[in-house]
């Protein structure tokens, strides 16, 4: 049996949840074996994960799961574990995620693969996994050779499929060890997706001469509902937020588009964003490294090109 | 203040990948060896700025071979006091836990540190695993980190935003960026590491049970489709139609 643990962020999915059940339920059908989905806390509409193949859906509720503490999760996790006789565990390769699948694989005495990046090869009895390693530079094949196997899936590499119903929400009792960690405060931005969720991301770099220049970059993001990012020596230089910086120290991100603006494209960023679907590049030096790397290239003033990108995206979105 | 702040060797971030023919192993001709940066300018930069600020120790932990002592080395010079290293092939991210967490039990460490990710096997596996072995709480993407007697404030990095967090008693923490600020070794931290005691131990017999068993490089980009600055709407209409990401 695959038991997927669906990560909720204050009661709610994100969609890093319904790709880890689709991927669970596409492993039990190699398998062939069901899919279960545990939530933990208080979760709403936690029967739509049956949409995405979830054959049952567990809740394990109770006060331990309001905030997030690893050694309460894995606590937990793992004795829904045990107790279901689950011989695969997905989980989301989120904060959330990498922080449960060590705890998990120490306490199931269990082969885990970070980061997964395809179905597993159950051919011939084995399990072999895909993952990106040398900040996407390279692709590793794991093999997982204990009989529990732990997997925390990346984000956007499994396209969501919407096959199943809603089913009932079962509910699913453990013992929660105490917590001997508070949380003081959360804050986070409102009404932008996070750079590691988001599908579109604009990003620009030391091109752009100045902070008081990125009007230009919010604009164009703005029109394709996109996220904003930056290279590292602009959040260094306090241009823009640290949490913008993406690269090999940055957030690593894999985005169906990366538009780069102004970025030379240094091995250290590319580490971070070449695991991107397609990249634009818009850089007034033909000879900057990042074309190499790119798909589609605009060799140009940045100043004059990004707004007309923008005017042109705006009629696309009006059509 | 005792500390411990686990250590890995990776390529240098500018190194470019290759394989043995047979994508069986990584082919390590002319790569540059360092250490993991975020161990290095996060998590052992802030250990010794606590003990420098308090008193005590940090010790460093590495398993890997006699040519890790390199990296070893580097780190007793930017400050650690002592250092062990567990002398095994690290294959594997539940083996290396392992022997950290051997080494770490009867040493009652007030924190453990490692970095968030090591930049070859990105895996943010280690330092969990530890944490679990010991029955510690874990506390991961560490960006902040303040230490009042028995109790730890930490600020650690979630999606889109950041977490503040109270824990008491000993933990293990992952450092991220923002949590200390890189040091280059000086002449005097270079001498002294020298002489600074330095134990190799053998390791604990613990299964590989999840292994590298062949490696591909990411298909190479066919080339870059030149779009003329005059014509956005081209370079739209290909998103639209040609790339389907919009
Ligand atoms: C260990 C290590 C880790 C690192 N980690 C990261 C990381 O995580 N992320 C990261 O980004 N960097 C990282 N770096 C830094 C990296 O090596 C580069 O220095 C950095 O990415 C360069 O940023 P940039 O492209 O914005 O600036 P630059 O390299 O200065 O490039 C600016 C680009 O803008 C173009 N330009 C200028 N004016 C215009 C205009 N008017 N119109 C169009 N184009 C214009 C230029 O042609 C140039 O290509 C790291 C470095 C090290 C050593
Ligand atoms: N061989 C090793 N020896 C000591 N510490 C290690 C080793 N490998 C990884 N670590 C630590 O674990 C962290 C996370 O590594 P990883 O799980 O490989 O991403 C690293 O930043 C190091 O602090």
């Amino acid at each position: 049996m695959v038991l997927v643990f669906a990560e909720a962020i204050k009661g709610q999915f994100k969609k890093a949840a319904f790709e880890a059940v689709t991927y669970g339920a596409q492993t039990a059908q190699l398998l062939g074996s069901q899919c279960v989905a545990l939530t933990l806390g208080d979760v709403q509409n936690a029967g739509q994960l049956g949409v995405y193949g979830a054959n049952k859906v567990l809740n394990i509720n109770g006060a331990a799961f309001e905030n997030f503490d690893s050694q309460v999760f894995a606590s937990a996790i793992a004795q829904a574990t045990e107790k279901l006789g689950a011989t695969v565990v997905v989980l989301s390769h989120t904060s959330t995620g990498k922080s449960l699948l060590g705890r998990l694989a120490a306490r199931l005495n269990a082969g885990s693969v970070a980061g997964a990046k395809s179905l597993p090869d159950v051919s011939g009895g084995g399990f072999k996994v895909t993952k990106g390693v040398y900040s996407g530079k390279a692709i590793a094949t794991y093999e997982i050779s204990s009989p529990i196997k732990l997997i925390s899936l990346a984000g956007n590499e499994i396209p969501l499929k919407a096959t199943g119903n809603e089913v009932a929400v079962e509910t699913l009792e453990v013992s929660a060890p105490a917590s001997k960690v508070k949380v003081l405060s959360v804050k986070r931005q409102e009404g932008i997706v996070p750079l590691p969720e988001a599908t579109t991301v604009v990003s620009a770099g030391r091109g752009m001469k100045g902070p008081e220049n990125w009007g230009i970059v919010e604009d164009l993001a703005k029109v394709m509902g996109a996220t904003t990012a930056c290279s590292r020596p602009v959040a260094d230089a306090d241009w823009r937020p640290h949490h913008e910086h993406v690269g090999q120290t940055g957030v690593a991100i894999r985005p169906n588009l990366y538009i780069a603006i102004g970025i030379s494209g240094a091995i250290q960023h590319l580490a971070g964003v070449n695991q991107s679907k397609v990249i634009v590049v818009i850089n007034k030096d033909p000879e900057a490294p990042f074309f190499k790397a790119a798909d589609y290239g605009v060799v140009g003033d940045l100043f004059e090109v990004v707004p007309k990108l923008t005017a042109a995206m705006e009629k696309f979105k009006a059509a | 203040m005792k500390l411990l702040v686990c250590i890995s060797k990776t390529p240098d971030t500018t190194s470019k990948i290759s394989f043995t023919p047979d994508g069986s192993k990584f082919n390590d001709a002319g790569i540059a060896f360092i250490m993991n940066p975020y161990d290095e300018w996060y998590a052992l930069v802030r250990a010794c700025e606590l003990v420098e600020k308090n008193v005590g120790t940090v010790t460093l932990i590495n398993v890997g071979g006699a040519d890790n002592d390199q990296i070893i080395r580097k780190g007793l010079a930017i400050g650690a006091t002592d250092a062990v290293r567990v002398d095994a092939e690290p294959k594997s991210a539940l083996f290396i836990a392992k022997q950290i967490a051997e080494h770490a039990k009867s040493q009652n460490y007030d924190l453990i540190f490692c970095g968030k990710e090591s930049i070859d096997y990105n895996g943010s596996e280690v330092g969990a695993m530890v944490a679990e072995f010991l029955d510690l709480p874990f506390v991961s993407y560490a960006s902040k980190l303040e230490v009042n007697g028995g109790t730890s404030t930490v600020e650690r990095d979630i999606e889109g935003g950041v977490e503040t967090l109270e824990v008491s008693g000993p933990f293990v923490v992952s450092a991220a960026k923002g949590l200390a600020e890189q040091r280059i070794p000086n002449m005097m931290g270079i001498m002294k590491a020298k002489s600074k005691p330095f134990t190799v131990v053998a390791p604990v017999a613990f299964p590989d049970l999840a292994v590298p068993v062949s490696y591909t490089l990411p298909k190479e980009k066919t080339g870059v489709k030149l779009v003329s600055p005059d014509n956005m709407e081209e370079l739209v209409r290909l998103l639209h139609e040609e790339a389907k990401v919009i």
